[in-house]
């Protein structure tokens, strides 16, 4: 058996899809879990993928969901456990694992089997390099990068929906208040067009020249981690890279980025990219498909101009 | 209040070169350093040692030079002892070391900046039985609990567990504090304990570690016409 697991909608039924593909080849049947007060997805999951949904009505907290797994795991055996990547996913992923003396890949972005054996890949060494790995025993236990692969809706497709109740013991970790980051939250994973800004860009007022571009190609504002994290000019959801997020769009343009290797990390699935620099050395001209060396405060409002 | 930081030694990844016919990477002769969030957590540590007292360990997969930079930094004490497993192996190692030692509070990195696989916090925390509060980026002790700020992807969560607990820390926590000359003179007389722990199982195998080829067509354009023509042309 495959179980899928993720708190997050569409990560959820994005790793359905991927898992269906497995379970399929390896000829075995495929779970989701879901935990969720009031659940009614539990059909879609099915659409989805899945040939059968364990329903457990609960809040969603990390120690419940960890008890949650552990004891399906125990019930049913699972060959493979499949958790969306959010970091939910990414904390309990390895608890659970540590649980059952297993191994764990996280951020997995390519699956093949050989032989009938899942072998994984991940990017390591800050991005530069991916590791082909394969599990010495089960539960396998990986997570999926949420955005990473696509989704499959069948609405003829049937299966079970087995309500469960878990005994869980009180959560260690108390919650004690939610700060939303935004009400309007930016996917920059799904986004066609990403204009970026990095410490080229001189001061926080500037940022309306990447705007304005972003605008008008039909694109929304990315950034390096400069700055979203230390000048703190933009929110995180804008933040490309390694420790961001990961774009695949179709253009990516890159500007006052010198292109440091954790940047190139979250950019390596655009399909071209673009950069304007005024140091010719910088490394994103070896990472780009257009470059163009010169002064963004030049180059942008002409091009901007245009482009309208 | 005894804190252990773990504290994971690393190749300096910006040094790491490519082997151009087998796509590997070469890391003979190349430096290693502390990684990077693993700096923030032993900051984190030396900062709540200030204001409540207590000890810091440094518990560190790496050598000497790491050992050195970390009682550099304030630790009162360093392990060390030579890492090469997969995040099950170094859990299970780490775990072995912690139950002989007196702690109140474990601080780790959110993940290390090689293999930025967010896994050995939450791990080592289960193995211990403990409570895990990943991704902090502000922490403050109460009367026997830790409470926190946790960065998730659309909010901030701000949550608390007793003690013992375990803490994985984000970049932004804090800003790393760069020893002074004296202070590292001081570090010499403090104690480094070298332990060599039994080979643990492992989870997963590694089979390569290849290279991403980067097939970027690298072509310069002269002027921001020729820019905005291949722009409109891509983005269609
Ligand atoms: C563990 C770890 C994780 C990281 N994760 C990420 C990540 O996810 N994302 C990320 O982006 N970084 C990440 N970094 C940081 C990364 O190494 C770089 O420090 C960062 O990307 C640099 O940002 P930048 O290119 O904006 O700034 P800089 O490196 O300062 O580059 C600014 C560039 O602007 C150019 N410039 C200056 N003035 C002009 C002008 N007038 N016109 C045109 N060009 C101009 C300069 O030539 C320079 O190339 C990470 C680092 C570590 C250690
Ligand atoms: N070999 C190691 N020795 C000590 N601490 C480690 C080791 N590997 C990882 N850690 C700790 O676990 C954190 C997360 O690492 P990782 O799971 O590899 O991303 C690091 O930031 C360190 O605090």
């Amino acid at each position: 058996m495959i179980f899928t697991f993720s708190e997050d909608y569409e990560t959820a039924i994005e790793i359905l899809a991927k898992g269906r593909e497995i379970a399929d080849s390896l000829r075995l049947e495929l779970a989701a879990i879901s935990i969720i007060k009031h659940d009614d997805i539990a059909n879609t999951y099915i659409f989805c993928g899945a040939d059968k949904v364990y329903s457990i009505d609960s809040e969603l907290h990390a120690d419940i969901v960890v008890d949650c797994l552990f004891s399906l795991i125990n019930q049913h055996k699972p060959e493979i456990l499949l958790i969306g990547g959010t970091r939910l996913g990414k904390e309990i992923a390895p608890r659970i694992a540590q649980k059952f003396g297993a191994g764990c890949v996280t951020d997995c972005v390519d699956f093949s089997l050989e032989h009938e054996k899942l072998m994984v890949k991940r990017f390591v060494l800050g991005g530069r390099f991916i590791a082909a790995q394969r599990f010495l025993r089960n539960p396998q236990i990986i997570t999926v990068p949420p955005r990473r692969f696509g989704k499959k809706l069948d609405t003829a497709r049937t299966g079970e929906i087995i309500k469960t109740s878990a005994k869980l013991a009180e959560p260690r970790v108390q919650v004690l208040e939610i700060k939303d980051k935004s009400s309007q939250m930016l996917r920059i994973e799904e986004a066609d067009i990403i204009v970026s800004a990095g410490r080229g860009v001189k001061k926080k007022e500037d940022l309306v020249l990447i705007e304005s571009l972003a605008k008008a190609l039909g694109g929304v504002v990315g950034c390096s981690r400069s700055v979203a994290a230390d000048l703190k000019w933009l929110p995180d959801e804008h933040w490309v890279g390694l420790s961001g997020h990961k774009v695949k769009p179709k253009l990516y343009i890159a500007i006052g980025i010198s292109g440091q290797v954790q940047h190139i990390a979250g950019i390596r699935d655009a399909k071209t990219i673009i950069a304007i620099n005024s140091d010719p050395n910088a490394p994103i001209f070896k990472a780009c498909d257009y470059g163009i060396v010169g002064d963004l405060y030049e180059i942008v409002p002409k091009l901007i101009e245009i482009l309208q | 209040m005894d804190i252990i930081v773990c504290i994971k030694q690393i190749f300096d990844l910006g040094q790491i070169m490519v082997d151009t016919a087998t796509k590997h990477p070469i890391t003979e002769g190349v430096a290693r350093k502390i990684s990077d969030f693993d700096k923030n957590a032993l900051e984190e540590a030396l900062r709540i040692k200030e204001k409540h007292g207590g000890t810091v360990l440094a518990l560190i997969g790496g050598a000497k030079e790491a050992a050195k930079e970390a009682l550099s930094m304030g630790a009162d004490e360093a392990v060390i002892y030579s890492a090469d497993s997969d995040s099950l192996g170094t859990a299970t190692i780490l775990a072995e070391i912690i139950h002989k030692i007196k702690y109140d509070l474990i601080l780790c990195g959110e993940a290390s900046i090689d293999e930025f696989s967010f896994q050995i916090g939450p791990r080592l925390a289960e193995t211990l039985g403990i409570p895990v509060l990943t991704y902090v980026r502000e922490m403050e002790l109460k009367d026997n609990e830790v409470v926190v700020e946790r960065n998730l992807e659309n909010r901030y969560e701000v949550a608390k567990a007793r003690l013992p607990a375990l803490v994985t820390v984000a970049k932004e926590i804090n800003e790393p504090r760069i020893p002074t000359l004296l202070q590292i003179l001081d570090a010499s007389k403090k104690t480094i304990t070298e332990v060599s722990p039994a080979k643990p199982a492992a989870g997963v195998e590694t089979l390569s570690i290849l290279a991403i080829e980067m097939k970027r067509k690298e072509v310069i354009l002269k002027d921001t016409e020729n820019l905005a023509r291949v722009i409109i042309s891509e983005k269609s």
